[in-house]
């Protein structure tokens, strides 16, 4: 397993990277943890002319949370999936993704690789496009041009499509901070540790006197991108969580699961363990609520 | 008694060890943790070049035209080799282990996705690559037959059209056990259970793939092949065979090998492809196989259809058992088994059970998949046969009400019926397959597993699974009248030389993947010949150094080389003693022997040690007898060995989404005399979580790897 | 289209002109010869290529060689010190860790990471850092004993140093 050729830099200032962007975008793509681009450039199903490695590239490696406006967290394009799985402030704040980020491939892989990264490798297995759906992440790019805020529902364009354009530099993840009573949880099935999921669920509510403000769930695996299960959110806000609400959300969420048969189970076991989970979840979270 | 006899005897040290059954630890272990094991991959030649395989696409195509022009003129390219090429030195096919034909390089068609369409053979492995995308292949796709059912129907699209006299896709029938007292047998029966199964093809999948150094040395003719082979000695013969290079001026030496697993028995198309490529280019050449072409292309496990019916009395007796077995070859039949059985040992079927009649219809079928059918982690075909007798165990006790373990008890051949003639014809040599069970679940709890497998269904939750097996295995092939590899006879061989300082070398013509024959083999010297394992150097894996063996696996190698190691020593011994004899000028009657020394019968004090034989050996021989001590033996087993066990595994079962977890396993293993304890528990603890995939029965088109959180308990 | 890189190498400083696409794997193993990290994947599934990259447990196969331009890199070769074996090579001898030792130089670097960081790890622990390294010989059970066995070795020997 051999790459192709091709030009290298390591830019170390974001101005040098967006100018080799600008320079090279079409040919072009950027290396940070780089654990599912070298794969694919091993397998030759990449093989760019120009690769432009952002590692060294400084400010770019921050975890913390914003409190301008309502607030949010902010996931800089460096901060490796390790530092998530290792970090108290998505423990206390971000369930859903603190919960999910130990479950990303292995814990070698999780040394280099990316949340950002992976947002831009769209891969409808990749677990953090569920967790950014059911969080109304947004992802923040950067060229030459400016900057732009994409919300992570319009940035996961297709199976290994993103909306960012060549000579953007996704530069940071945000997720809303939460408001009020807040739970949230990521579930996974897989054969074994470092296999893609077979069937992933996102999920996060808030809560205020009972009843639920908000409710995000995402779908990993189980369709052509990462699915948020709008019609299974919106069955939840307003109500309280109950086993009547909390089946009819799983049921929704399972019907809008649009998954394959494979070497990982057949279409409907995976819709069904979208029920499942979904309700496991759910259930899970609203055990915390009451506690 | 004299002052110096006294001192003698005051300072004779303790009764030494004896090496058999000591847990000490491996030999080979230093250099594999220093980093310096030396693999495949770690060989550099001078002046090598690099090859890589270009393979198809398609699991069946005619091939139209494959034009190299743009890789050949890539700079860095050598050359490009195509089955053209091949097929003017007569080298587009070669023998397969089961002596059927396989392509090196396709020629007319493809007969499999991932099969070797070119190679290319460069100055480096990158360029090696980048050429393979400049190689422009014409493929006309036919019709592929994956499906060994739909490849014996009529009208199956012909897979070996290059076969002369071919004209289905079926690649064998046999037939083992007496199909007439089958028939009565089921007259009888009170009930006929049945399963109807298929044992998923799998791959053995050892993390370091194949790969191999050719290098053909034009002035001295000499042909060193470095290899990952199982079986050094098989591969050299057959590479005479097909390249027509004088067998004494090849020399395959299989170095360190990372796992092995059946996977590397069999000869590859890489192997041949650098060798003609060495041969015609002058230079050595490297090729290492990257991991999608050790899954696509190489030797894969079981894939065997399976209906079995099993015949029970009301009571549970067992009558007999029926069995038709459908085996998907893929495209060329290149099992690696004896000749005459054309489904390797899989009439084992009857297992544990005395039971009275049996039959077993076995058919092989060609479809449009990697030819291999190895012996993974077993022998021959053997797993095969115990998935399907412990299924059918399982569904008769489920059927007839019984416990599990009850229905086996009633069915186990008693320890006094040994030596036992099964049904189809197996002799076993002994066993106690009820005490081994009894162990088993007691160690498991196995009242307390039941009980708490009930409690779990009625109070909902996890579900308990409890997975109950008893196993007679037939290994160490075998006897020359029934065993052979493309007519070689499955001996195998030890030299043993002991040096004049008393140290020995001990040279066998197997070849370890991680098993530890440099200590396990050393620990057998060291029983029979009282020489320390430390002193004994085990070499394995270079034909030109080591006596012809059939090689390691199928669960062969201590059985038959380790007995050929004992076999040597011991006429060393016998050697021995005569030296001993002339030098203590006694006669060889006087002698007895004890663990590392003869000594005179009532003198105990006048010993010679084997240390000091060996050096006479060279330096004070008696007058006739021939210097040295050394001597090869080769071991024709006079039967297979027919090691048992009852395994017991404990699962947790999500009942909504089918997740389980295994979280007790108990395994009683007989495998006979232990000689390291600690290598034979690594073994069974290291092979057991092989099986973990099975049970879901995981139809995966690659492979299965067992995952790092594994049972949680373990009793070996 | 060659580039000069200067990596520490087990402690040593080592120069080299690489193709940018020329993998960590491959720069240690065909420039700078040394041969304990293996490859046997093609989809940084199987872990065996693993190594130490400023003390983190990285894949070799899934890095360029550039990227490690100065930087520190940790392979086997540099685990045994003054010709005496380290702690945890000595663990995976005595509790038979390795069978045909593929993938045990990785296992072994993925090891000292890990004790590096929690000195004390239990069994979950240990299985939780070994989660990403494949071994097809063992079945995993002997290399946890060998790492609890190499924790329990360190700790007597830091509680009986001097202070």
């Amino acid at each position: 397993m051999f790459p192709s050729n091709f030009e290298y830099f390591a830019p170390t200032t974001l101005d040098e990277a967006l100018g080799l962007l600008a320079e090279h975008g079409e040919e072009a793509k950027v290396l940070a943890g780089g654990q599912s681009l070298i794969p694919l450039m091993k397998l030759r199903f990449a093989a760019p002319a120009v690769v432009i490695d952002i590692n060294r590239v400084a400010g770019l490696d921050h975890l913390e949370e914003s409190k301008r406006g309502r607030g949010f967290l902010r996931i800089g394009a460096l901060v490796r999936n390790a530092t998530l799985e290792r970090s108290d402030l998505l423990a206390d704040r971000y369930p859903t993704m603190a919960t999910a980020a130990p479950l990303i491939s292995d814990p070698i892989v999780r040394n280099q690789g990316t949340l950002v990264g992976s947002l831009c490798h769209a891969d409808p297995q990749g677990d953090f496009g569920s967790v950014m759906l059911a969080l109304d992440g947004e992802v923040v790019v950067k060229s030459t041009a400016g900057e732009r805020r994409i919300p992570i529902k319009r940035f996961l364009d297709g199976p290994f499509t993103s909306t960012i354009r060549p000579d953007e530099l996704a530069v940071e993840a945000r997720v809303p901070s939460p408001e009020g009573r807040f739970s949230g949880t990521y579930l996974k099935l897989e054969r074994k540790v470092g296999d893609f999921a077979t069937v992933g669920v996102a999920v996060f509510v808030s809560t205020e006197r009972g009843k639920v403000t908000r409710a995000g769930i995402g779908l990993t695996g189980v369709g052509a991108t990462n699915i948020k299960a709008t019609e299974a959110e919106a069955a939840l806000v307003g109500n309280r969580l109950t086993d009547a609400t909390i089946d009819e959300a799983s049921r929704l969420a399972a019907a809008a699961a649009d998954p394959r048969t494979d070497v990982r189970g057949s279409a409907d076991y995976k819709r069904d363990v979208v029920r499942v989970y979904v309700a496991r979840g759910l259930q899970e979270l609203s055990g915390a609520r009451a506690a | 008694m004299t002052a110096t006899e006294e001192t003698a005897a005051e300072s004779a040290p303790e009764k030494p060890l004896d090496w058999l059954g000591q847990s000490i630890k491996r030999k080979e272990d230093d250099r594999f943790l220093a980093g310096r094991g030396h693999y495949i991959e770690d060989i550099d030649l001078p002046n090598m070049l690099h090859m890589a395989i270009l393979r198809s696409p398609y699991a069946h195509a005619t091939i139209n035209s494959i034009d190299t022009t743009e890789a050949a003129a890539l700079p860095g390219v050598v050359a490009v080799v195509t089955g053209e090429l091949l097929a003017q030195h007569n080298l587009a096919w070669m023998p397969t282990l089961s002596g059927d034909t396989q392509a090196v390089l396709a020629t007319d068609k493809v007969r499999m996705q991932g099969q070797e369409v070119a190679c290319v053979i460069a100055e480096d492995r990158y360029v090696a690559h980048d050429a393979l995308e400049l190689i422009d292949v014409d493929y006309e796709p036919l019709p592929a037959v994956v499906n060994p059912f739909a490849a014996l129907e009529e009208g199956a699209p012909l897979i070996r059209d290059d076969k002369e006299g071919q004209t289905d896709n079926r690649v064998y029938h046999w037939e083992a056990g007496d199909a007439a007292a089958t028939e009565e047998a089921f007259l009888e029966a009170h009930k006929v259970v049945a399963v109807d199964t298929h044992y998923p093809r799998s791959h053995p999948s050892p993390l370091e793939c194949c790969g191999c150094v050719a290098d053909l040395n034009p002035a001295s003719h000499r042909a060193t092949i470095y290899m990952t082979s199982q079986a050094p000695h098989a591969i050299r013969t057959v590479f005479a065979l097909v390249t027509g290079l004088p067998e004494q001026n090849i020399q395959i030496i299989s170095p360190d090998i990372g796992g092995g697993f059946g996977n590397k028995v069999p000869v590859y198309p890489g192997y041949v492809v650098a060798t003609a490529a060495s041969l015609l280019l002058g230079r050595p050449v490297k090729w290492i196989e990257d991991r999608t072409g050790n899954l696509i292309s190489t030797g894969f496990a079981r894939d065997f259809h399976m209906k079995g019916e099993l015949a029970v009395a009301r009571d549970g007796t067992m009558l007999g058992v029926r069995v038709k077995m459908l085996s998907d070859q893929g495209y060329a039949y290149a099992d690696a088994q004896p000749s005459k059985l054309k489904a390797g040992l899989f009439h084992i079927v009857t297992g544990s059970y005395d039971l009275p009649a049996a039959h077993v219809v076995c058919d092989g079928a060609y479809t449009n998949k990697a030819p291999g059918g190895v012996a993974y982690r077993c022998s021959f075909r053997v797993t095969e046969a115990s998935f399907l007798i412990e299924r059918l165990v399982q569904n008769a006790a489920v059927e007839l009400g019984l416990d599990p373990a009850e229905l086996r008890r009633r069915n186990f051949i008693q320890p006094e019926q040994f030596p036992y003639t099964s049904a189809t014809g197996f002799v076993y040599d002994s066993g106690d397959y009820e005490t081994a069970m009894d162990m088993a679940l007691e160690m498991a709890g196995y009242d307390e597993l039941r009980a708490e497998q009930q409690r779990r269904r009625t109070e909902g939750g996890k579900l308990l699974g409890i997975g109950l097996a008893s196993m007679t295995e037939a290994l160490g092939a075998g006897p020359s009248r029934d065993y052979d590899i493309l007519g070689i006879k499955m001996f195998d061989s030890a030299e043993l030389r002991v040096h004049p300082t008393g140290k020995a070398i001990l040279k066998l013509g197997v070849r370890h993947q991680g098993q530890g024959h440099e200590t396990t083999f050393a620990q057998i010297v060291a029983h029979e010949l009282g020489i320390p394992p430390d002193d004994i150097l085990v070499h394995e894996g270079d034909t030109d150094n080591t006596p012809y063996g059939l090689g390691t696996y199928a669960s062969r190698s201590t059985p038959v080389a380790g007995a050929a190691a004992a076999m040597v020593s011991r006429t060393l011994r016998e050697k021995a003693k005569k030296i001993a004899a002339h030098l203590l000028e006694v006669s060889e009657d006087d002698l007895e022997w004890e663990h590392d020394r003869f000594s005179v019968k009532g003198a105990p004090s006048q010993t010679k040690t084997i240390q000091e034989i060996a050096f006479a050996a060279y330096t004070n021989h008696p007058m006739g007898m021939e210097a040295g001590l050394e001597g090869v033996h080769y071991y024709d087993p006079p039967n297979l060995t027919f090691p048992f066990a009852t395994y017991v595994v404990v699962v947790e079962v999500d009942p909504e989404t089918g997740e389980w977890q295994p979280i007790h396993v108990v395994a009683i293993d007989d495998c006979g005399v232990r000689i390291n304890p600690m290598i034979v528990e690594g073994q069974i603890m290291g092979a057991s979580p092989r099986a973990s995939p099975w049970p879901p029965c995981r139809r995966s088109p690659s492979t299965t790897t067992a995952t790092a959180s594994g049972p949680t308990s373990w009793t070996t | 289209m060659k580039q000069s890189i200067t990596v520490t190498v087990n402690g040593q400083s080592r120069s080299a002109e690489v193709e940018p696409r020329m993998l960590l794997v491959h720069l240690l193993r065909d420039v700078f010869r040394l041969t304990g990290a293996h490859v046997g994947c093609d989809t940084t599934s199987c872990g065996v290529c693993t190594v130490l990259v400023d003390g983190t447990p990285v894949k070799s196969c899934t890095m360029f060689g550039v990227q490690v331009d100065g930087r520190s890199v940790t392979t086997v070769e540099g685990l045994a010190a003054n010709g005496a074996m380290h702690p945890i090579q000595e663990a995976f001898k005595e509790e038979h860790g390795l069978q045909c030792g593929f993938c045990t130089p990785a296992m072994m670097l993925v090891a000292t990471a890990l004790l590096e960081e929690n000195p004390d790890p239990t069994e979950d622990d240990i299985r939780w850092a070994i989660s990403g390294n494949l071994c097809r010989c063992t079945g995993y059970q002997n290399i946890v004993k060998s790492v609890q066995f190499c924790a329990e070795q360190m700790r007597q020997a830091s509680a009986g140093a001097p202070s």
